[in-house]
């Protein structure tokens, strides 16, 4: 049995004994991205705890369970510990890590030990973030639960005035920035400088192509918020009228500083998502991927267009009717390339050999739950709808759509689909598949309700609400309740897989990339043994067979 | 990290050898995380230039008169003594890179001296704004302290971005003893100065950002006439 980057590590420093010191220094990217997936997930559900509270709250009119203080300290947590604790690092902190250095055949990223120290840096972030849960007072030794009551998105003046912790978040959000902004970096380094050689821009798989559009909106995108975030200090201690119109700045700044970061930020999240899917659906499908060159290029084109769009938050903030119809119009752009991209991936599926595995489902459910965020958002992208919808539950629909049924079911794809690479041991497929149907249907109950009460006009962040939207509420409650119990039974079965699955080979799902490639699973240390000379496409199919084949020293031998 | 790097070769179907670009010593690829790394630099202070942009449309008056307040000898000083601190910057860095390592820490001491004088002369500066009841967070630079809100913006911008610029030139100065106590012990050499060079462009940087800040501060109001 040859050792795996379980039995040994590199470390940024000195060469500890011990095995959890050598999980805290090591520089190794599989392990990195193994420690951001364990503390990202514990604050994940930290976070759907607070959503199911107003749940709870909100099975029905009036007040049951919390206050509606608490209540707006909810909602807050629950959008602050999912935004920037969870979701921004997502997808390339996890993944990025772990697999994209393998996709292009690199021995780690370009700068490990920046890695590892980006890495401490995020974990600085969460602690100050956790200890703006509450106030310690001295007086009698007691902790007043004292969390910010604004909603995720600060907005000024009233995130300036309010008497709960919103500086310390602040100050967790700007740690929790430049965290991402040094990951996007070496990333954006790694992908320019150390791919296998002959590997061409056209060659890397396409999720390496979604990090690395990825990569360049979180370099940046990142400063703007961070450089916001320290304004808004500014204005709280020296009381320079920044963003508060009784002191003479103006509100609808903080507005768009906060959305030239924060819109661009969703595609963040979800580009590396669509990297995932790209993965998954010709290596399920046995058949090559159709359109690669457009699936790339609409990867960037995204990111492009993404910043050019963040007006449409301030649809009704107060802005130019001009300025109003040219975020609307550059909106309805995005939808170009995201409809690209899905119709080049059910091209891929057509006459394909598809094979219903975990993460093939999850692809698929996605793809119906996407399709619906990302139309919905179309919807809202109209100026005159969205006067209506704006700040009601449609609105929270259509993004969590967006989020939870694309980011994170897509998350939750790759989580089984690089499970046994990650591990070298097998999750119980009939168990996966079973969560993946309660959670797909779990979460149609609950959010789907939404829509239609939205449109009614239920608003969103309220406490209380009329007897009419009674209905919705409590079709939303039951299918937050089967939701949550998925996402527990989903893994309790990957513990259950980590722990004592069936071994695996080192490419279990007969798929094409480099990743599948390693001499043993789980990955030796410094990963490939020998690189291999890629004159390949990425996702060679024939006959439902992977067409590129090496020997023992990663020479083709097909 | 302890680990030999041992160059890779990986061979294609003709047989022919291809070397691996590995993450340990690579050159170009310093260079290019450093320049991107700047970049974000360049938002931020891109963020903060427009803000203030922003707020002198909305506070015309208010800002040149602000601004006629600043010291602009002090200021003046201080603009020459920095870009003669990116003229030995950059002699250095020619120096390390003709083999001259004697020569380039001259250079870089030097570099310090004009960096600490540049943080006198701030210092100074600020001491004498004090003085006169200017500093954040001062009562005569809150709302209803005798100052308008377009005055105190200004101010506060002042100070938040010749703050951020100070403190980035105190980063800078860490830099280049941490560079020196480098070149002592050989790790930079003139066959392997990547270090030299990124700290070179980040006081490149920083000398860039004091370009643009001199005449947004200090020369929006020198036209008005005092008494």
């Amino acid at each position: 049995m040859s050792k795996s980057y379980f039995d040994e590590t590199h470390c940024a420093f000195g060469h500890p004994k011990s095995t959890f010191m050598q999980w805290m220094l090591t520089v190794d990217h599989k392990r990195i991205g193994i420690m951001y997936a364990v503390v990202m997930f514990t604050f994940f559900f930290v976070a759907v705890a607070a959503a199911l509270t107003m749940r709870f709250e909100l099975f029905a009119p009036g007040q049951q369970f919390i206050d509606a203080h608490t209540f707006n300290q909810a909602f807050t947590l629950h959008g602050v510990v999912m935004v920037f604790l969870f979701i921004i690092p997502g997808i390339p902190a996890v993944f990025g890590n772990i697999v994209m250095p393998l996709m292009i055949g690199a021995k780690d990223v370009s700068f490990p030990r920046l890695n590892w120290f980006t890495f401490w840096l995020y974990i600085v972030g969460c602690i100050v973030a956790l200890s703006s849960l509450f106030n310690f007072n001295i007086a009698d030794g007691s902790l007043v639960f004292n969390f910010a009551d604004t909603g995720w998105t600060f907005y000024a003046p009233y995130s300036l005035n309010t008497d709960t912790n919103v500086v310390t978040t602040l100050v967790a959000a700007f740690i929790l920035g430049m965290a991402s902004i040094l990951t996007g970096l070496n990333f954006l380094v790694t992908i320019h400088r150390l791919r296998a050689p002959g590997m061409d821009f056209f060659k890397m798989p396409l999720f390496v192509w979604g990090i690395y559009a990825t990569a360049w909106i979180q370099l940046l995108a990142t400063p703007v918020i961070g450089i916001t975030l320290v304004l808004a200090l500014l204005e709280k201690y020296f009381g320079i009228g920044i963003f508060d119109p009784a002191k003479g700045g103006d509100p609808v700044l903080f507005q768009h500083l906060f959305w030239i970061y924060s819109h661009p930020a969703v595609y963040l999240m979800i580009l590396p998502a669509f990297g995932i899917m790209s993965e998954i659906i010709p290596a399920f499908s046995r058949r090559e991927i159709f359109g690669y060159r457009t699936i790339a290029l609409s990867s960037a084109a995204i990111a492009g267009v993404g910043y050019l769009v963040w007006g449409h938050h301030l649809f009704t903030s107060g802005m130019s009717d001009l300025a109003k119809t040219m975020f609307s119009f550059l909106t309805f752009f995005v939808a170009i390339p995201t409809g690209i991209k899905f119709y080049d991936w059910i091209a891929t599926m057509y006459k394909g050999k598809i094979i219903l595995d975990t993460p093939m489902l999850w692809a698929l459910g996605t793809i119906i739950t996407f399709a619906i965020g990302g139309l919905s958002g179309v919807t809202i992208a109209m100026i005159g709808a969205d006067i209506h919808l704006q700040d009601t539950y449609y609105t929270i629909a259509h993004f969590h759509y967006a989020m939870l049924g694309g980011v994170v079911f897509l998350f939750f794809a790759g989580i089984h689909y690089w499970f046994p690479l990650v591990f070298g041991k097998m999750y119980s497929e009939a168990k996966a598949k079973f969560a993946f149907y309660t959670l797909f249907i779990g979460f149609n109950l609950l959010w789907f309700p939404m829509f239609i009460a939205g449109y009614l006009g239920m608003p969103r962040r309220y406490f209380d609400y009329l007897p009419e939207f009674h209905i919705y509420h409590q079709i939303s409650f039951w299918g937050a309740i089967i939701f949550v119990s998925g996402l527990i039974f989903m893994f309790y079965t990957l513990i259950q897989g980590m722990r004592n699955g069936k071994p695996t080979t080192p490419n279990p799902w007969n798929a094409t990339t480099l990743e599948w490639h390693l001499p043993s699973s789980p990955p030796p240390l410094e990963n490939h043994t020998k690189v291999p000379y890629v004159d390949f496409r990425p996702y060679e199919y024939h006959h439902g067979q992977p067409v590129v084949k090496f020997d023992e020293n990663m020479k083709r031998i097909d | 990290m302890s680990h030999e790097y041992v160059p890779e070769i990986a061979v294609d179907r003709e047989g022919k050898e291809h070397v691996v670009q590995g993450w340990q010593g690579d050159y170009e690829g310093g260079k290019l995380g450093f320049w991107l790394f700047m970049l974000t630099e360049v938002l931020m202070f891109g963020a903060m230039f427009m803000t203030l942009t922003y707020y002198f449309t909305l506070h015309h008056a208010d800002f040149i008169k602000a601004s006629s307040e600043l010291d602009r000898t002090l200021g003046g000083v201080n603009t020459v003594v920095l870009l003669f601190s990116a003229l030995t910057m950059g002699l250095g860095l020619l120096k390390m890179r003709s083999g001259d390592v004697k020569g380039a820490k001259l250079m870089i001491w030097l570099t310090i001296l004009l960096a600490a004088v540049f943080l006198g002369v701030k210092a100074q500066e600020w001491t004498n704004d004090y003085h006169e009841g200017i500093f954040l967070g001062l009562d005569s630079m809150q709302a209803g302290g005798g100052k308008s809100f377009g005055e105190i913006l200004f101010f506060g911008m002042y100070f938040t971005m010749t703050g951020l610029h100070g403190f980035h030139i105190i980063i800078g100065i860490g830099l280049m003893l941490w560079l020196l106590k480098r070149i002592n012990s050989g790790k930079v050499s003139p066959d392997h100065h990547i270090l030299h060079f990124n700290i070179a462009l980040y006081w490149d940087l920083v000398h860039l950002i004091w370009v643009f800040v001199f005449p947004y501060f200090y020369m929006t109001g020198a036209g008005v006439i005092h008494g």
